[in-house]
C-alpha cells in the first residue's frame, strides 16, 4: 500500500511531524513501513519560465534560440537556451532546467555551445521530469511540456520551483500490510492506525450529496442469486457523465498511491478503493441488456472478454454480475470489456459490493488476473463499507462535476449485521502477555482504535474483520502498548534436553568426516530425472521411481531425489570445473523413497566423494572404514559388487573397483571409483571415488557401549606368513581363514604386502600377513604357537593357498 | 718429598685448567691418580719417612690428592656442560619455516551455525525434534490456521506433490506433529529443510533451512516469548546484540511478532547494509493461536505458549558476512575451506 502524505493529512494533521518519526512509530505499532519516498526529489534547480521569444538557430534548421523569463532565479535578466523541440513558441510556459541543475536518472544539465550558440540549460520534457501524459492528459509525451493552469490550482510563479508549480511533492510511505488487514489498505485505515500510534485527532466526515430526483428501480433490476458469495451488492447511477480527465489534486493522489489516472470515472472508483479500501465498479448502463444486473454462478464454458482485451473461458464456481444474457463482469476480479465506460457513455452504473474472499481468489488464480480489486476482496472485506464507498464515489461525481447522481440507489443486502462481541478480560489479558497494563489504559488503547467495549465484551469496528477471539484483543492491547514494552522473563520450570540417539549418531559420522579431512557439503534435495541416466542406473532402477513435484522451478529440481549419489557426482564436477586440484567432500542427506503411502520414507544417508592427488580406491575405503570404527561399527564385509540387485547403484561404479559394505547379511552401504562413464556424463577429467552408506539402517548395528579389555598380561607371539594364492581370491577369504584357523587366541591379523611378480608363479599373488596371537592364562609357547600357524595353512590349504617357498 | 707434592698440585692443576677434552681428562686421571700414577707412587713412599713426617706429609698428600680429584670432577661437570651446549647450538633450527598442517575437513558453515543455536536450546532445555519434509497438506497449512485459499498462503509460494502433499514451506508442521503426541509441557526446536517456489537469486533459493520453536506449558506469556528471544539473540550474537518487536501477522501466532536485530553497522541510524533501516528483520515469532491448540487437543484455556521460526541462512550469512546466497549451496572448495 502506497500512502500518498498529502492525503493522510485530509484526516489527521501529521504535517508537523518529521517523517522519520512517522514511519518508525507506525512500523512498530503494526503497520510496517518498507520504504519512503519524496516526489521528485532527483530533481534540483528545474524552475518555471516562459518563453519570451523563439527564432530559429543560424547554425541549424532543426533547432531554435530561445529567451527564456526565469524570473528571481535568473536575477531578473532572461536567459538564452537552445532547444530542438518544435512545439514551443513564444509566450509558453514551460519547466526550466538551469545550468547545474539535476533531473531523474542521474541527469545533470550543464551550460554549453549548440552549434555554436550559448544555451544555458534545457527546456524539460514530461518524461524527462519522470511524468507521463496520465500525470498532465494536456501535455504531449514527446516535446517540451507546455505548461497549463488548472482549476483550483495556484497560478504559476515564473522562477518557481517546478516541483512545487505542479504538484511533484508529495512524500510516499509504502506499507507491508498484511493479509489479515485488508482495513489498513486504504487512507482511512492508515489514518486509524495514525491516530491510535500517535493519539491525535482524526476525522472521517460522512459524505454528502445533493443528487437529482428519479428512481432507480425503473432503470435497473438487481438479483443476487448466490447469497453466500455475494452478501451484498449495492447499485447507483449517475446520469449524463462528462468523461474527462480529473483535475489535477486527484491525478496527484493517485500517482503518488502508484495508481496511473485513466478519466474521471475510472479516477473515482481507484480514488474511492484507495481511500476506504473498498473496490468499485464502473458499468456503461447502454449495455446491460434487459437492464438487470444477476449476481450468479457462471454456467460452464460461458466467456467474458475483460477490460484487459483477453477472452477468458469461466467455469461455474466463478461468480460473475451478468446482465439478461451474458456475464459483464468477473465478480470482483475485472469488468467486461464491453460495458466499461467509454467516452461517449452517458448514464453509468456504479457498483459497490461484497464477494466471498476464498471464492474471488479462486477465480482470479484459475483466471490468472490477480488485480488491485480481486487482492483486496480475498482478504475478505467488510460488507458495511460498501455504503459509505457508494456516498463517496457519489460525492466526488458531484465534486468533479461530472454527473447527474439519481438519489435513490438499489441495496442488495444479505450481510449479518450482528456486532461481533469479543470476550474482554483484563486479568487474562496480563496473564497471557505477562504484563500488568491497566485495565483504563487497555480500554484507551481498543477506544483508539474505534473499538467499543462493554459488559466485558469488545466490540470491533466492522471493517476489523481479523479480531475473532480474546487473543485478538491481547495483541491489539500489546501493540498499542508496545511489543518492546513488555517485560523480558525467563521460562518458568527446569527443563533438561539432549539429542536423540539419531541426532548423535548423526554428529558422530559427521566429526568422523571432518577429522578424517572431508569437507562437508550441502545439496539441493530434488534433482532432475535425468541425472538417474547420467549416474548409470537401469532403465528399470526402482530408483527411478521418485516423488514428482506437480509445479517445479525447472526440470532440474522437479523429482525428490531417491539416491544421493547425483548430487554428490554435481559437486565433484563443479570443483573440478572451478580447478580446485584436490577434494574430499561427505554430506548428510536424506533420500525420498515412495512407499505406497500418502508420504514417502525418508531414511538418512551419508555420501562420500573425492578425487585429485594420490587417492585410490584404498583411500576412500579405508576412509569408510576408520569412521565406522569411530562411530562403533565393528566387522563389517566388503564384497565385489557389479548387480543392481544387489545394490541399486551398482552400475554408477567401475565394475572392478566397487564392493558393498554388509554386516549381518544386510548391505548398507557401497563405496568405489565412478564409473568413467559417470565421470565422462559429469565431465570430470579424472579418476573420482564415492561412496554412499544408509545411515538410517547403520545406526541399527552400532555398538552405542564400548566395553574395557583387561591390558594383557602375557607377552604376544607374532609370526609372518607370506602365504602364494590365485591372484583372483579376495585376501578377505585369506583372513577369514586366518581367524577361524587360529582361534580364540588370535589378537590380531594385518595384511602387510600383496606381490605379483617376477619370483610368484604367472597368475599367482604373494600375501603378507603378520599374525598376532596372545592368551590371557599364560605365555604363549612356540609349540602352541606354530601349531596355530599349521592350522593355519591346513585352512588355507582348502582356498589352494600355499606357504611361499 | 713435600716439595714434590707440591709440584704435582701445580702441574696437575695447569694441566687440568688446559684440558679441553674427556679423553684427556680420563688420561690426567690415570697419569696423576691411577694405581701406577705420580701421586700413588709418592705415596708408596711414605713408608720410608720419620714419624713425626709421615703424618704431615700424608695430610699434604690427601690434600694434594683432594685438590686433583675435585679439579678432575669440576672439569668434567664442565666439559659435558660445555658439549651439551655445543649439541645444541648445532641443532638450531629455522622456527620461521612452516608447520606440518594436519589434514582435517570442515563442517559446512549451515551446520556451524545450526550446531551453535543448537547447543543454545539444549541449555535451555529445549529437544531437537525433526519432522518429513515432503508433507501433508494438514500438517504444512491446515492445522496451522491456514485452511485452503487461506491468502497468507501467497506469502509463501508452495511445491506440490498433489493435490494433498506439499513440499514443506515451513518446519511449523513439526509444531503440529510434536502437540499430537507430546502433551505439555513442551520445548522443542525443530530445524530443516524447507521449500519455496523462489527462483534462485543472491537472496533467494528455493530449498533453506529454518528452525522452529516451540513452548506450551501452563502460564507461558509474552514476556517469557520476549524473553527467550533476547537470551538466544545474545548468546547468538553476543551482549552487545539488541533486538525490537514489530507487530506482524502470522495464521499460526496471536499476537504475532516480527523480530529485527539493530544493524551492527550503524547502530540503529540507517545504512545501506540495513537499507537505511537501522535494524535487520532476523525471525518471526508469537504466542501459539488458541485455533491451532485446540486442533492439537491442548485446552487453549489451560495451556498457552509461543513459537518462533529463524531462518538459519539469514543467520548464517550475517554472521559470516556472506553477500551471495548461492554460494551456500555450490559447495565449492575455495567457500567450504573459509569457515
Amino acid at each position: 500500500m502506497d500512502l500518498s502524505m498529502r492525503w493522510l493529512n485530509d484526516y489527521i494533521d501529521v504535517s508537523d511531524m518529521p517523517i522519520k518519526e512517522f514511519c518508525s512509530g507506525l512500523t512498530l505499532s503494526g503497520s510496517k513501513v518498507e520504504r519512503r519516498e519524496t516526489e521528485g526529489s532527483e530533481i534540483s534547480k528545474v524552475v518555471v519560465g516562459k518563453l519570451l521569444s523563439v527564432v530559429p538557430h543560424e547554425n541549424s534548421d532543426h533547432l531554435v534560440v530561445c529567451q527564456v523569463d526565469v524570473g528571481h532565479a535568473g536575477n531578473g535578466e532572461p536567459i538564452q537556451i537552445v532547444t530542438g523541440a518544435s512545439n514551443v513558441n513564444a509566450g509558453d510556459i514551460v519547466p526550466v532546467a538551469m545550468d547545474g541543475s539535476t533531473l531523474p536518472n542521474g541527469v545533470k544539465i550543464k551550460k554549453g555551445k549548440l552549434r555554436g550558440v550559448e544555451s544555458n540549460g534545457m527546456l524539460c520534457s514530461l518524461g524527462e521530469l519522470g511524468l507521463t501524459t496520465h500525470d498532465f492528459p494536456y501535455a504531449i509525451a514527446d516535446g517540451i511540456f507546455i505548461m497549463q493552469e488548472e482549476a483550483g490550482c495556484p497560478p504559476f510563479e515564473l522562477g518557481q520551483d517546478i516541483r512545487e508549480a505542479i504538484g511533484l511533492n508529495d512524500t510516499c510511505v509504502e506499507f507491508e500490510i498484511t493479509s489479515n488487514r485488508p482495513d489498513c489498505m486504504s487512507v482511512i485505515g492508515l489514518a486509524r492506525e495514525t491516530h491510535a500510534t500517535f493519539d491525535r485527532p482524526y476525522t472521517v466526515k460522512t459524505p454528502t450529496f445533493k443528487g437529482i430526483e428519479g428512481d432507480i428501480n425503473s432503470m435497473l433490476k438487481v438479483t443476487i442469486h448466490n447469497q453466500k458469495l455475494c452478501p451484498r451488492y449495492i447499485a447507483g447511477v449517475v446520469k449524463n457523465v462528462k468523461i474527462a480527465p480529473s483535475p489535477r489534486w486527484l491525478r496527484e493522489r493517485l500517482r503518488a498511491s502508484g495508481v496511473r489516472p485513466i478519466n474521471n470515472f475510472v479516477d473515482i472508483t481507484n480514488y474511492v478503493m484507495l481511500e476506504y479500501g473498498h473496490p468499485m465498479h464502473a458499468f456503461d448502463i447502454r449495455y446491460i441488456s434487459g437492464s438487470e444486473i444477476n449476481i450468479r454462478n457462471a454456467k460452464n464454458g460461458e466467456t467474458i472478454t475483460t477490460l484487459d482485451g483477453t477472452e477468458r473461458t469461466l467455469s461455474e464456481n466463478m461468480l460473475v454480475i451478468a446482465d439478461a444474457e451474458k456475464p459483464v463482469a468477473v465478480a470482483g476480479v475485472m469488468g467486461g470489456e464491453y460495458s466499461g465506460i467509454m467516452d461517449d457513455t452517458v448514464d453509468v452504473v456504479f457498483e459497490s459490493a461484497c464477494f466471498d474472499g476464498a471464492s474471488v481468489r479462486t477465480t482470479a488464480k484459475a483466471l490468472g488476473m490477480r488485480t488491485d480489486a480481486s487482492a483486496r476482496f480475498e482478504k475478505g472485506l467488510d460488507p458495511q463499507n460498501a455504503y459509505p464507498a457508494l456516498m463517496r464515489a457519489f460525492e466526488l461525481v458531484e465534486m468533479l462535476g461530472c454527473g447527474e447522481v439519481v438519489k435513490t440507489i438499489i441495496d442488495a443486502d444479505y450481510s449479518d449485521k450482528t456486532p461481533k462481541g469479543v470476550e474482554f478480560n483484563a486479568e487474562w489479558i496480563n496473564n497471557f502477555l505477562g504484563t500488568d497494563i491497566p485495565e483504563a489504559d487497555m480500554i484507551k488503547y481498543l477506544e483508539k482504535l474505534d473499538f467499543k467495549v462493554e459488559n466485558g465484551k469488545a466490540y470491533a469496528p466492522s471493517v476489523r474483520i481479523d479480531i475473532e477471539c480474546k487473543a485478538d484483543i491481547a495483541e491489539e492491547v500489546a501493540r498499542l502498548y508496545g511489543y518492546n514494552n513488555i517485560p523480558k522473563t525467563i521460562i518458568r520450570g527446569v527443563a533438561e534436553a539432549q539429542l536423540s540417539e539419531k541426532q548423535k549418531f548423526e554428529r558422530k559420522v559427521s566429526t568422523a568426516m571432518v577429522s578424517m579431512g572431508a569437507y562437508e557439503i550441502t545439496t539441493y534435495s530434488f534433482i532432475s530425472p535425468k541425472y538417474f541416466d547420467k549416474i548409470r542406473l537401469p532403465a528399470d532402477s526402482p530408483l527411478r521411481n521418485t516423488v514428482v513435484i506437480t509445479n517445479p522451478l525447472g526440470e532440474d529440481t522437479s523429482v525428490m531425489r531417491t539416491s544421493v549419489l547425483p548430487s554428490m557426482c554435481e559437486v565433484l564436477a563443479r570443483n573440478f570445473n572451478s580447478r580446485n586440484p584436490e577434494v574430499c567432500l561427505f554430506e548428510i542427506g536424506s533420500e525420498y523413497i515412495p512407499n505406497g503411502g500418502e508420504l514417502p520414507d525418508e531414511p538418512v544417508r551419508l555420501s562420500v566423494g573425492m578425487y585429485g592427488g594420490k587417492k585410490d580406491f584404498y583411500d576412500i575405503k579405508g576412509m569408510i572404514d576408520t569412521m565406522l570404527d569411530l562411530v562403533g561399527v565393528e566387522d563389517v564385509e566388503y564384497t565385489a559388487c557389479t548387480d543392481t540387485a544387489v545394490f541399486a547403484e551398482a552400475s554408477t561404479f567401475h565394475p572392478g573397483r566397487c564392493a558393498v559394505i554388509s554386516k549381518n547379511g544386510k548391505n548398507f552401504g557401497i563405496v568405489g571409483e565412478l564409473h568413467p562413464e559417470v565421470l565422462e556424463n559429469y565431465g570430470i577429467g579424472t579418476k573420482a571415488y564415492a561412496a554412499k552408506i544408509n545411515l538410517t539402517e547403520l545406526m541399527e548395528e552400532a555398538t552405542a557401549v564400548k566395553v574395557f579389555k583387561p591390558l594383557p598380561k602375557f607377552p604376544a607371539a607374532t609370526r609372518d606368513l607370506a602365504i602364494v594364492c590365485d591372484e583372483a581370491l579376495p585376501v578377505a577369504e585369506l583372513r577369514k581363514a586366518i581367524k577361524k584357523a587360529v582361534g580364540n587366541i588370535l589378537e590380531s591379523v594385518t595384511l602387510f604386502d600383496v606381490y605379483k611378480g617376477k619370483q610368484i608363479a604367472e597368475g599367482k599373488k604373494s600375501v603378507a600377513y603378520s599374525i598376532s596371537m596372545r592368551s590371557h592364562d599364560g605365555t604363549l609357547t612356540d609349540e602352541q604357537a606354530d601349531a596355530a600357524v599349521k592350522r593355519v595353512l591346513k585352512e588355507l590349504d582348502k582356498l589352494g593357498a600355499e606357504l611361499r617357498a | 718429598m713435600k716439595e714434590q707434592l707440591e709440584k704435582i698440585r701445580q702441574l696437575a692443576e695447569k694441566e687440568l685448567a688446559e684440558c679441553g677434552a674427556a679423553d684427556v681428562l680420563e688420561n690426567l686421571r690415570v697419569k696423576y691418580l691411577g694405581k701406577k700414577g705420580e701421586l700413588t707412587a709418592i705415596l708408596k713412599q711414605m713408608g720410608g719417612l720419620s714419624a713425626e713426617e709421615r703424618p704431615i706429609i700424608g695430610q699434604l698428600a690427601n690434600e694434594v690428592r683432594k685438590t686433583i680429584e675435585d679439579g678432575i670432577s669440576e672439569r668434567a661437570d664442565a666439559l659435558k656442560s660445555e658439549l651439551a651446549a655445543k649439541k645444541l647450538k648445532e641443532e638450531t633450527i629455522d622456527v620461521t619455516l612452516p608447520g606440518k598442517t594436519q589434514t582435517v575437513g570442515k563442517l559446512h558453515p549451515l551446520t556451524v551455525t545450526l550446531n551453535d543455536i543448537k547447543e543454545i536450546f539444549l541449555g535451555m532445555g529445549f529437544e531437537v525434534v525433526e519432522g518429513p519434509e515432503v508433507e501433508t497438506d494438514h500438517y504444512c497449512f491446515e492445522a496451522l490456521n491456514m485452511p485452503k485459499h487461506h491468502p497468507a498462503r501467497d506469502t509463501q509460494d508452495t511445491f506440490y506433490i498433489n493435490d494433498n502433499v506439499v513440499l514443506r514451506t515451513q518446519t511449523s508442521s513439526v509444531q503440529i506433529r510434536t502437540m499430537e503426541k507430546k502433551k505439555p509441557p513442551i520445548r522443542i526446536i525443530s530445524p530443516g529443510r524447507v521449500y519455496r517456489s523462489d527462483a534462485v537469486d543472491a537472496t533467494h533459493s528455493p530449498i533453506f533451512h529454518q528452525i522452529e520453536g516451540l513452548v506450551i506449558d501452563k502460564g507461558i506469556t509474552m514476556a517469557d516469548l520476549n524473553g527467550t528471544l533476547e537470551l538466544l539473540m545474545k548468546r547468538l550474537y553476543g551482549e552487545d546484540c539488541k533486538i525490537r518487536l514489530r507487530p506482524h501477522h502470522f495464521p499460526y501466532t496471536e499476537p504475532s511478532a516480527e523480530v529485527d536485530m539493530m544493524c551492527f553497522n550503524c547502530h540503529g541510524e540507517g545504512c545501506p547494509m540495513c537499507k537505511n533501516e537501522g535494524y535487520i528483520e532476523i525471525l518471526g515469532a508469537g504466542m501459539v493461536h488458541p485455533k491451532v491448540l485446540e486442533g492439537c487437543g491442548i485446552d487453549p484455556e489451560v495451556y498457552s505458549g509461543f513459537a518462533f521460526g529463524i531462518g538459519l541462512e539469514r543467520i548464517t550469512m550475517g554472521r559470516y558476512e556472506i553477500n551471495d546466497l548461492r554460494l551456500l549451496y555450490e559447495n565449492d572448495m575455495r567457500f567450504l575451506g573459509q569457515f
